[in-house]
């Protein structure tokens, strides 16, 4: 079986899926039930100041029948206070000893206070540390959270105060409402961070209510914009995680955070660049028992591919990203449909025929609908496969152009050196 | 794709439509992913029915396949011949809406999977206790025992009088809702786990219980039942009456049944005769009749069989009791008599109606009304019964220390129901007894 064990910058952990810092991780409680499902870390929920919460917190936005592929909350820190955090810490880390526990911590730019606070949770035994640079609302307005997140000077300039203070290592949690996640990063190593995370939530208003003409959630009629999660966000996610994995001035290990609900999503963060993942929403859906698919998931894979550790998938696909500048374009698919499996809906049909190339033929014979790529003009965009309700309906082929490979940089060289 | 559902030729391909893609992604997104779902509660073996589905949807098919079998070592025949909509599909809480996920169909998604991939393996056998199990009757419930008790370490051998394993699920359900190449590679996934077999052994005629309990550390009875009792009437020893276990097994593997004309009359109205019906029918016969002695509401098939039976053109008489077998050198009809039941009656008993006698054409009987108990066996064994059920405490214990029973041979009317889900689970129960019993020193 492969192994499935985890090291995040000297962070250890029995495979690599944690809770991300958020409600699932809020106590001791919730913790030991976690790690008796089977997850092989938590980040708890965010330490600092006790906060007071709102009612309501949570909006949920629903796709047809899925519930869920995005949440947003405006919830803020832990309400409970510190000592009593601690206590549970200790508690879960003397019963799963094997389990990494990561302190997520949060605090006003103050080199003294950030000492305290590290001292204190470094003494309930955590194994390293997760600076909240991320928090969007609410902590923001305080000078917290995203108020430091989206600023690299003080990124960089409050890193080094957690890392001065701290025996272990020390992860930067960034948050995903800047142009270049890039640039915070860098801030963070220079900071002294040893692994960063991303994302915390984006900036977002879930909708409105028709009836009453209030936001949704609202707060006695008012509502301030939230964090969003979930599904939804994963590529997102995975887009700023692989920015970061390529950058060598990031150089530092990434834990992947964002819209992972199952084994299939955590591999695409590994591939791209991510060492482990974290998850908050699939959690606050289906409870804690997904994580036995996901290593269960995770595992069969593996095997299946004779893979002996997850060090042989880790930022496998990385290099695979690009500029589009470098994209090969003499490369030509098209696309073919399998009759066999056609069930006649032309919804490529219309896809084609209103919003790509018109070269989707379709003549009704016998009431029914066949249809056919007229691949002369097919240009290979591949909406109609993405629109065919049937997996494997429609393939995109490889055309044989027998021209040799050439991007845009290279043609474009070509032809200044053709015409001066 | 191989397929494992290919029926006896004369007899027409399995009746179970396997899934499209399509579907199996639909039906698998479906699923809501109860906590403590009422399908896996529903299930006898308790399977992780969200669990499983789940799998199939992040495409986990090794995953899937073994949450099945860990629960179930009848993973693939139970997927062909459970009564889902009493059980997993009936608790569903889609069922409300009248579409419960198709959880049966999912399953054998699941475990075709598994049938294609034979390279893939499930399960190890424990680390040897060095005791030695010997199980009697290699069916539903003797092989879930042999299976689990491998698992548990113990070495185990098969005693089965027949020379092939899992009992009806090889011989006596028809090949179109479950073939003999599902039967066989059922009971070949147990086996290969390390099994020694003694096929063609009849415990209690060829080796003396005796010398079971003096050579094995604990022994499992799971013989099932006997073939159909006498009907009692004149007559039903002329050629051309079947006794139905036997006609379904010979169409089953394909051996003469002879012809049966073309007027069939079946007698009884539980799982075997709908087998028998549908069977004779396959089988090129005009005209096939069910008689019942009680009314639709007291037919113990299932009513998917019940529903299967009318799609094959099968035709129905209710209250009406045979009273001889008609003909001279071959059947050639059945005289019947009405009967009705007395609306104040406690145990509600056909009686007949007098003068309202008929006569039946027929060119062949088959007699269908249940399976008789192996009391002769029972008595060798030296285990006690009631009215030919074996006894048993709730471990499963019979009457004698170290000797447990499983499957149909515990079958009792209102209490445990027959069928192969439950032979399974208690198969996986007596292995939990032995070896509760075995590690508890209790047997030396
Ligand atoms: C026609 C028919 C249709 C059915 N349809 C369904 C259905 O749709 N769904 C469902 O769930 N169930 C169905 N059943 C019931 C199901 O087949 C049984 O409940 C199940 O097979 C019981 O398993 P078992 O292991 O207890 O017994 P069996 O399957 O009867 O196996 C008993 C084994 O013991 C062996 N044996 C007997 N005596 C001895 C001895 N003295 N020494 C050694 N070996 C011995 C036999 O050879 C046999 O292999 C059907 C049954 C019949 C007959
Ligand atoms: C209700 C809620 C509260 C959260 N609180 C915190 C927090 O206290 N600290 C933190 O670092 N992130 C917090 N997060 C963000 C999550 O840790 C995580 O980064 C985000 O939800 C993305 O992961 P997901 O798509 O798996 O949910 C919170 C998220 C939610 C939904
Ligand atoms: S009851 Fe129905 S919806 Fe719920 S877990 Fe079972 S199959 Fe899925």
């Amino acid at each position: 079986m492969a192994d499935l064990r985890s090291d995040l910058a000297g962070i250890k952990s029995p495979n690599p899926f944690w809770l991300a810092s958020a409600p699932p991780t809020n106590s001791g409680y919730q913790v030991l039930r976690a790690f008796e499902a089977g997850w092989g870390g938590v980040v708890w929920k965010t330490l600092g100041d006790p906060i007071v919460n709102v009612t309501a917190r949570f909006a949920g936005l629903n796709w047809k029948q899925n519930r869920l592929i995005g949440l947003n909350n405006i919830e803020l820190i832990t309400d409970r206070p510190l000592d009593v955090n601690l206590k549970e810490i200790r508690e879960c880390k003397a019963r799963f000893p094997d389990r990494a526990i990561v302190g997520s911590l949060m605090e006003v730019p103050d080199r003294a206070k950030w000492r305290e606070l590290v001292k204190a949770v470094q003494d309930a035994g955590v194994d390293g540390f997760e600076l909240n640079f991320g928090c969007p609302h609410g902590m923001s307005e305080r000078g917290m959270g995203s108020a430091v997140g989206q600023q690299p000077d003080l990124v960089e300039r409050v890193t080094s105060y957690a890392v001065e203070a701290s025996e272990i290592p020390v992860i930067v949690k960034l948050t995903p409402n800047i142009t270049d996640v890039r640039h915070t990063a860098r801030a963070a190593r220079r900071g002294g961070a040893h692994a960063v995370s991303m994302i915390n939530t984006i900036n977002s208003l879930m909708g409105v209510d028709l009836e009453t003409w209030n936001p949704i959630p609202h707060v006695d009629g008012m509502s301030s914009h939230g964090g969003y999660c979930g599904p939804a966000v994963k590529p997102i996610a995975l887009n700023m995680v692989n920015d970061c994995a390529r950058d060598p001035e990031v150089g530092i290990p990434i834990s992947g955070i964002g819209g992972v609900s199952n084994w299939q999503d955590a591999l695409e963060f590994l591939l791209l660049g991510a060492t482990n993942v974290q998850v908050c929403t699939a959690v606050m859906h289906h409870g804690f028992a997904i994580v036995e698919d996901m290593i269960d998931g995770l595992s069969n894979y593996l095997d299946a591919r004779g893979l002996a550790s997850l060090n042989e998938v880790i930022g496998a696909s990385q290099n695979k990203i690009t500029t589009w500048e470098n994209l090969n374009l003499n490369y030509a698919i098209v696309a073919e449909i399998d009759q066999e499996t056609c069930i006649h809906c032309s919804k490529c049909y219309i896809a084609c025929e209103d919003a790509a190339h018109q070269c989707i033929e379709r003549a009704v014979v016998d009431g029914v609908a066949m249809l056919r790529v007229d691949q002369d003009h097919c240009v290979g965009c591949n909406l109609c496969m993405m629109v065919c309700p049937v997996e494997d309906c429609i393939d995109m082929v490889r055309v044989e152009n027998n021209l040799p490979p050439e991007s845009w940089k290279e043609r474009s060289a070509r032809a200044a050196l053709v015409s001066p | 794709m191989q397929s494992y559902d290919s029926g006896a030729a004369p007899l027409g391909d399995s009746i179970q439509k396997t899934l499209t893609d399509l579907e199996v992604t639909i039906e698998a997104n479906r699923c809501l992913n109860c906590y403590d779902a009422p399908c896996m509660r529903a299930c006898p073996t308790h399977i992780d029915v969200a669990s499983f589905i789940g799998k199939i949807a992040t495409g986990n098919l090794k995953g899937s396949a073994r949450v099945i079998m860990d629960a179930n070592p009848m993973g693939a025949s139970c997927a062909r011949v459970c009564p889902t909509e009493e059980l997993c599909e009936g608790a569903c809480v889609y069922k409300k809406d009248d579409s419960p996920i198709r959880i049966g169909d999912l399953q054998r998604y699941s475990i075709d999977w598994l049938m294609r991939n034979d390279d893939v393996k499930l399960f190890e056998p424990g680390t040897s206790t060095g005791k030695r199990v010997a199980i009697v009757g290699g069916g539903p419930a003797g092989l879930s025992a042999a299976r689990d008790l491998r698992r548990f370490g113990h070495a185990v051998t098969i005693f089965d009088a027949r020379d092939e394993l899992n009992g009806l699920n090889t011989f006596g359900i028809v090949p179109f809702r479950l073939s003999l190449d599902v039967a066989r590679w059922e009971a070949r996934e147990v086996l290969k786990l390390g099994v020694d077999v003694r096929a063609g052994v009849r415990v209690g005629v060829d080796v003396a219980m005796d010398a079971l309990v003096a050579e094995f550390d604990a022994v499992v009875i799971a013989c099932g039942m006997g073939g159909v009792p006498k009907l009692g009437i004149p007559g039903e020893d002329l050629p051309g009456v079947w006794d139905a276990l036997d006609f379904i097994e010979r169409a089953k593997l394909g051996r003469e049944v002879g012809d049966l004309g073309d007027r069939v009359v079946v007698i009884g109205a539980g799982n075997t005769a709908v087998d028998a019906l549908t069977c004779a029918k396959r089988l090129g016969a005009e005209r096939v009749t069910m008689f019942y002695r009680r009314g639709e509401e007291q037919m113990t098939a299932y009513e998917f069989e019940y529903e299967f039976a009318k799609q094959e053109g099968i035709e129905f008489r209710f209250y009406c009791a045979p009273l001889r077998v008609l003909g001279s050198t071959h059947v050639t009809g059945v005289e019947f008599v009405r009967t009705t039941i007395p609306p104040d009656s406690i145990k509600p008993a056909p009686v007949h109606v007098p003068g309202s006698e008929f006569l039946e054409p027929a060119t062949a009987v088959i007699s269908a009304i249940g399976q008789s108990r192996l009391t002769q066996t029972f008595d060798a064994l030296g285990i006690a019964m009631d009215d030919g059920v074996v006894r048993v405490n709730d471990e499963l214990q019979t009457s004698r220390p170290g000797v447990f029973a499983a499957g149909d041979c515990i079958f009792e009317k209102g209490m445990r129901e027959a069928m192969v889900v439950e032979a399974a689970e208690q198969g996986k129960t007596a292995a939990s007894s032995v070896d509760a019993y075995l590690r508890s020193g209790a047997h030396v």
